[in-house]
């Protein structure tokens, strides 16, 4: 429990949407202007108040609680009442401390404050119960799946000797492995430009049109799975009488990849400071070079996110796979002939088959599966994750280094703050100075 | 957002108001906007080609049918006698018990992570939200099917037995084995409720921290607790898009697959009983019936994926439409 004041909150959650209308949006006048000379009248600083400090008697009251409430459980639950059972011990172990807890908070604190501290409990249980889902989903797969990531075999062979009656040391996922990168290689790159190309229509042109667009886009995202599939399967196979191959099911990926990367893209975009286009179209940038120049790299570390999640998400998709991709125990490294198979079909096909060592194999396969997802998931969290005008640590240092030249330059020079967004718009006239 | 300008020099001026500048767009410039409005009529094509084509393909099976394929219940297609008047309501029965678990929890685990997290805590937690929803449902359905689905039937025999006479649904018809308690509509919605509840935590939490700041505050002036902030400002601003989330998740919920077809073990009669074997969903009766690959059976099945389409798009649209009209909503949409 960290100290946590009032007006810091707002930096995170309250992000200033920018007003996008038109090609040329009318400027805001006061939001960019520098203060001027003399700093304004109220100097005295902003007085920061917690409201969340930890003190002592509320640690021991939140410590107390529990520990009285598991002996107390245990002693009922175990020992008098005919009850067993893990989860029903936990269960009532959690009401009997929520009891006691606004017990004591009522005694200590008054009435007002029991709502308050039960709340913060319950919530608090519920982000533990989350942790543990994910938690236990990862290390269940790992002690399931672990054996038959022990034998190298399993990466490195098809799964042609992979039966229920051969031993863990024979065949492997090689041919899933190859099958679900390039599956993922192409939807990626068929999707992430049609997504961000309708994301920026979203936010850059607007107009009548983009009301529809959005809902749409809002809806294809929790499009259900199996009706990519369906529909690649009624259009290149049924209609246009090809096999079933990598590159219907990459196509079937394709479609579910397009809305998440164009929402998740639309979001990032519209973090972009209005005033950097304003900047640019100031100078005399056309609305082309405006995007490509300024708004495209200055959301760069959000796009990436949003990419690499969509590149997540596509790896993962079992049911639009299902129907498109055939299956085959063969490494098959050709997406436009014969049939694929990827991770997911692998595992759903092998789980199903009553032998232990196949199911050994599946939650290995699964195994892998989760690391190429964490991996992903990890990659998209080092390279993004920043907002737009959020500057990293190199930039940051070059500001530092810009700002340093520039006094030493001109050192009568008055510099007032000078801010990220300043320093993007000199680029900006670099840019245009270069180009023009 | 705007800042109070400094006194000095700014007193008799007349107010500031935005000109409005019209400029003629260049040839690259139409050009360029002309590319980036194809992107977004793309999305239209293709929502349109689904649609499309799901009906040609499935067009056929509805002149067989009839207005029989939306009450029968059985799927013998070799009979002519096919429909979804048991598996769709056997779909939503999941698809609700998913979200009767999924809502609450999503609520409070997105009031957890913008009201009370510490902000040490908060990134992390977004972080792990966003990993619960890229989890694939693979595994999601492995795990369901062999760590969670022995664990739940011991928690379902004793709902029966202690619920069961009060609320009917959860009594249970024949012998209380544990088979009868296994693949279940109760065990397979729980484990899409993990699957939805990422999504919609996600959406609420960006609804809940856009809750005015100002609001707030002016609570916590007049005394107010942080629940208290939370049921008299944050709750009630986010209404509206606590709605649309859960119908979101709804869609999601229909429109699951792999884990409901490993889970559930096929009927072909609405299964009031929750917590007993036997259930269905279109998805899964999709991804179980594929195989069995003569037209006509293809053709049906394309007919069932076409009402599920119509039928998430229109609850996904109306929850878009629900979310927008709102006041949090009315922030976020231009």
């Amino acid at each position: 429990m960290t100290e946590h004041a009032i007006p810091a909150s707002s930096v995170e959650t309250t992000v200033p949407m920018p007003a996008v209308t038109a090609a040329f949006p009318a400027t805001a006048p006061t939001a960019t202007a520098l203060p001027a000379t003399a700093p304004p009248p109220q100097a005295e600083p902003e007085r920061r108040i917690g409201r969340r400090a930890v003190t002592f008697d509320g640690a021991c009251a939140l410590i107390g609680s529990a520990l009285g409430a598991l002996g107390l459980t245990w002693l009922v639950y175990e020992r008098i009442l005919p009850t067993t059972g893990a989860l029903g011990f936990w269960l009532s172990a959690f009401l009997v401390f929520l009891a006691l807890y606004g017990g004591v908070t009522a005694l200590v604190w008054g009435r007002r404050a029991v709502a308050d501290r039960l709340a913060g409990a319950f919530m608090a249980a519920i982000g533990v119960f989350i942790v543990f889902v994910v938690v236990d989903q990862v290390a269940y797969a790992a002690y399931k799946g672990h054996s038959a990531l022990g034998h190298l075999n399993f990466l490195t062979r098809d799964s042609l000797n992979a039966t229920a009656l051969t031993p863990l040391s024979q065949g492997g996922i090689l041919n899933a492995l190859v099958g679900s990168l390039e599956q993922m290689g192409i939807a990626t790159a068929a999707a992430v430009p049609l997504g961000i190309l309708a994301a920026l229509f979203l936010v850059e042109v607007g107009g009548p049109m983009a009301r529809p667009v959005r809902s749409l886009v809002e809806a294809m995202t929790s499009l259900p799975e199996i009706i990519a599939g369906l529909f690649i399967f009624a259009l290149f196979i049924l209609t246009f009488g090809l096999r079933q191959s990598g590159f219907a099911a990459a196509l079937a990926l394709t479609i579910m990849m397009i809305p998440f990367v164009a929402r998740s893209s639309e979001v990032m975009l519209r973090l972009v400071p209005g005033t950097l286009r304003e900047a640019s179209y100031a100078l005399g940038a056309s609305q082309w070079r405006t995007i490509w120049s300024i708004v495209l790299p200055t959301a760069r570390s959000g796009l990436t996110t949003a990419v690499v999640l969509g590149m997540a998400r596509a790896i993962g998709e079992t049911a639009p796979v299902l129907l498109t991709s055939g299956y085959t125990d063969y490494v098959n490294a050709n997406p436009f002939s014969g049939w694929q198979t990827s991770l997911p079909l692998y595992i759903y096909e092998t789980v199903r088959e009553p032998a232990d060592v196949q199911r050994v194999r599946a939650f290995g396969a699964a195994l892998v599966l989760i690391a190429l997802v964490l991996v992903l998931f990890t990659v998209a969290r080092v390279l993004g994750g920043r907002t737009p005008g959020e500057l990293s640590r190199r930039q940051r240092r070059r500001v530092a280094r810009d700002r340093l030249a520039y006094t030493a330059e001109r050192p009568a020079a008055h510099l007032p703050g000078l801010s990220a967004t300043d320093l993007e718009s000199t680029d900006l006239e670099r840019e245009t100075n270069e180009s023009a | 957002m705007a800042d109070t300008m400094p006194e000095a020099g700014a007193g008799a001026e007349p107010q500031d108001v935005p000109r409005v500048i019209t400029a003629q767009l260049s040839a690259a410039d139409r050009a360029f906007r002309g590319l980036l409005r194809g992107g977004g009529i793309a999305v239209f094509v293709i929502t349109g080609m689904i649609g499309v084509f799901l009906v040609i393909r499935a067009w056929s099976s509805y002149r067989v049918a009839g207005w029989g394929f939306f009450s029968t219940g059985t799927w013998l297609v070799g009979e002519n006698h096919f429909g979804i008047g048991s598996i769709l309501p056997n779909g939503v029965i999941i698809a609700v018990i998913a979200l009767v678990v999924a809502v609450p929890c999503a609520i409070v685990a997105a009031l957890f992570i913008s009201e009370y997290a510490p902000g040490a805590l908060r990134r992390p937690l977004i972080a792990l939200v966003d990993l619960m929803a890229a989890i694939p449902s693979i595994v999601y359905a492995l795990w369901g099917v062999f760590f969670f689905q022995p664990e739940a039937l011991g928690f379902a025999r004793w709902l029966t037995d202690h619920l069961g006479p009060v609320f009917p649904p959860f009594r249970i018809v024949g012998q209380e084995t544990k088979i009868a308690f296994s693949s279940s509509p109760f065990i397979a919605g729980l484990v899409v409720s993990l699957m939805v509840i990422p999504i919609i935590t996600s959406l609420c939490r960006e609804v809940f921290s856009q809750a005015p700041q100002g609001e707030r505050e002016a609570a916590y002036a007049l005394g107010a607790s942080r629940w208290a902030v939370i049921r008299t400002v944050v709750l009630p601003y986010g209404r509206g898009g606590m709605i649309g989330a859960g119908m979101l998740g709804f869609g999601r919920a229909m429109g699951e697959t792999i884990a409901v077809s490993l889970i559930i073990s096929p009927v072909w009669t609405v299964n009031w009983h929750l917590l007993q074997t036997g259930g269905m969903s279109i998805p899964a009766l999709i991804a179980l019936r594929y195989t069995e690959s003569t037209p006509q059976m293809l053709s049906a099945l394309m007919a069932a994926g076409l009402v599920l389409f119509a039928f998430t798009l229109a609850v996904n649209a109306a929850a878009g439409v629900i979310i927008t009209r709102t006041r949090s909503g009315a922030q976020t949409a231009d």
